[in-house]
């Protein structure tokens, strides 16, 4: 039996009147690959930045690692194996390409952040490398952040997150501000990266193509709860989401 | 790439310690304390690149200098050595009480409420009697392990002790510029967001600079007290502490030798401005800076240290 790694309980979150979210609780065996579907507004980055310490549950708990993690701060979640990516890629503009996945690396390397050790060490920059060219972006190494595509800013923001132990990895809209010829060649090298190394992946997704083609299970939230909880093809079937989510007629 | 940071500096030692056979008594002294005031910038260097600036580092060149001095003048103890790390530890301990408090403010803020702290010691210095007020305080010659010297020697011996000081703290500045922190500290600058979800933590990189720059300003104090022979609550005055910004702007944050090369060009156009314009020379410093920042925005430093990586 599949352990779970990510157990959601009861958790609620509201901004003054706005109920983001409601009694949401899930369990997320390890290995899985979950798609978080809904119209905008409907809770589904509340529950990423929930997850990844960006927003505190107002009650319920969010357990990984036999911890409560419900309000922690970002990097220890972080530290601890939970790592995200962004809707609008998070990247250090002023940096190059190699030097934001040498950030990354230096963060995350074994005996952490050194006073002394060179951030453009050979060593680092061999594995900087051999990250970008997992995620086929290594002919960028030397561009500035502002002269990419957004393909490869999303591709870069993925590789940065996964530059540690990642063990629950959450992409909000990975391919939002994608080309659409460019989204099923992105979604295909991320999710072999991911998958090469047993890591579980939450991501949303608005794209329904992408969310049955990747995703082993769909969560569809409405109004800050979740209506559906299922297999791509089952979800997409139920009445509910049809018509609060995809507005497919039933 | 170690090697050749620490033949540069063996070879900037050289340099600036050969001013000490082929300059004047005038402009020796002139360099000695340009230099110490570049070490103060320099700690303000350090927190520019993590994207904050100080405008109160008049704080830790006062402590310096006040420790310096109280130490000298009570305890009997001259030697430039033990003065200057009993006032880079003075600087440390003040340093690591705030530099988590102000880790927590950006922009006008963290500038505003640095401002303020050396504000309260220049108040405070300027009401206490007991350790001089307004007047400050003197402090005799420094000893240099036992050897006291006067006259030239003396003015010598204070400057290859400035310069060694230098050479010594850029070496160890470059070091952290160019390491992992140092990077770490760029990103800072340019989206805290994606520093805090690596892992890393923002604040503490923030108390580092903070502290790093308290004790470069402790330094500088020490020095620039040792040098003048006075100390006063001058030095925490707001318009001291706008200096260092002013020469922390002039040199940018690519190079560390900028900021050496900007501190002795401020003294000298002070220092000449002040001689044939006397009433205007602030005017004069003012249209410099403005030229500098119009033609070189990224300051004196983008002339030589274009940052590494880039691709331009």
């Amino acid at each position: 039996m599949t352990r779970t790694v990510l157990e959601v309980r009861d958790v609620q979150k509201s901004f003054g009147a706005v109920t983001a979210a409601k009694d949401i609780s899930v369990a997320v065996p390890e290995g899985a690959v979950f798609s978080l579907i809904g119209s905008n507004g409907a809770g589904k980055t509340t529950f990423v930045n929930m997850v990844t310490g960006y927003i505190k549950p107002d009650s319920g708990s969010i357990r990984f690692a036999d911890r409560d993690i419900a309000g922690m701060a970002p990097r220890q979640i972080t530290r601890m194996g939970i790592h995200r990516s962004f809707q609008i890629a998070q990247l250090c503009n002023d940096l190059t390409v190699e030097e934001n996945m040498l950030l990354a690396g230096a963060i995350h390397g074994a005996s952490g952040p050194s006073f002394l050790r060179r951030a453009h060490d050979p060593e680092a920059r061999d594995r900087a490398v051999a990250t970008l060219e997992r995620f086929n972006i290594a002919e960028h190494r030397d561009r500035l952040v502002p002269e990419l595509s957004g393909g490869v800013k999303k591709l870069l923001d993925i590789a940065m997150a996964m530059a540690g132990d990642t063990q629950i990895m959450l992409l909000d809209e990975p391919t939002s501000g994608v080309a659409s010829d460019e989204k099923f060649p992105i979604m295909d090298l991320v999710m072999e990266a991911l998958r090469s190394t047993g890591v579980t992946v939450i991501f949303v997704e608005h794209d329904m193509d992408i969310v049955t083609r990747y995703s082993e299970r769909v969560l569809a939230f409405y109004d800050g709860r979740i209506i559906a909880d299922d297999a791509p093809d089952e979800v997409l079937l139920d009445p509910e989401v049809q018509r609060y989510v995809t507005g497919t007629p039933a | 790439m170690r090697s050749k940071l620490f033949l540069g500096a063996t070879a900037a030692f050289a340099v600036l310690a050969a001013g000490s056979v082929i300059l004047p008594d005038w402009a020796m002294f002139l360099c000695a304390m340009a230099l110490a005031k570049g070490l103060v910038c320099l700690g303000i260097v350090g927190m520019m690149r993590g994207g904050v600036v100080s405008f109160g580092q008049g704080l830790y060149y006062c402590i310096g200098a006040y420790t310096a001095t109280l130490v000298a003048n009570s305890f009997g103890v001259s030697d430039i050595f033990l003065l200057t790390l009993l006032s880079a530890l003075a600087c440390l301990l003040v340093g690591m009480a705030f530099g988590p408090l102000l880790s927590s403010y950006r922009g006008i803020f963290f500038a505003m409420l640095s401002l303020a702290l050396s504000m309260v010691l220049y108040g405070s210095l300027s009401k206490m009697s007991v350790i001089g007020g307004t007047d400050g305080l003197n402090i005799a010659a420094p000893t240099f392990l036992g050897w006291a010297p006067e006259g030239r020697p003396l003015q010598t011996a204070l400057y290859i002790y400035v310069v060694a000081i230098v050479v010594i703290a850029g070496t160890l500045m470059r070091i952290y510029f160019d390491s992992e922190q140092g990077l770490i500290t760029l990103a800072t600058r340019d989206n805290e967001l994606r520093v805090e979800y690596l892992g890393a933590s923002v604040r503490n990189i923030m108390t580092y600079n903070y502290v790093f720059g308290a004790v470069l300003g402790g330094i500088g104090g020490t020095i620039a007290a040792l040098a003048l022979g006075h100390v006063d609550p001058e030095f925490a005055f707001w318009t001291t502490s706008g200096e260092f910004v002013f020469v922390a702007i002039l040199a940018g944050y690519l190079s560390v030798p900028a900021v050496f090369v900007a501190a002795i060009i401020l003294e000298l156009v002070r220092s000449f401005s002040n001689l044939y314009f006397p009433n205007t020379w602030q005017l004069a410093l003012g249209i410099f800076l403005l030229v500098v920042i119009v033609l070189l925005p990224n300051g004196l430093g983008s002339l030589v240290g274009r940052r590494k990586g880039n691709a331009a």
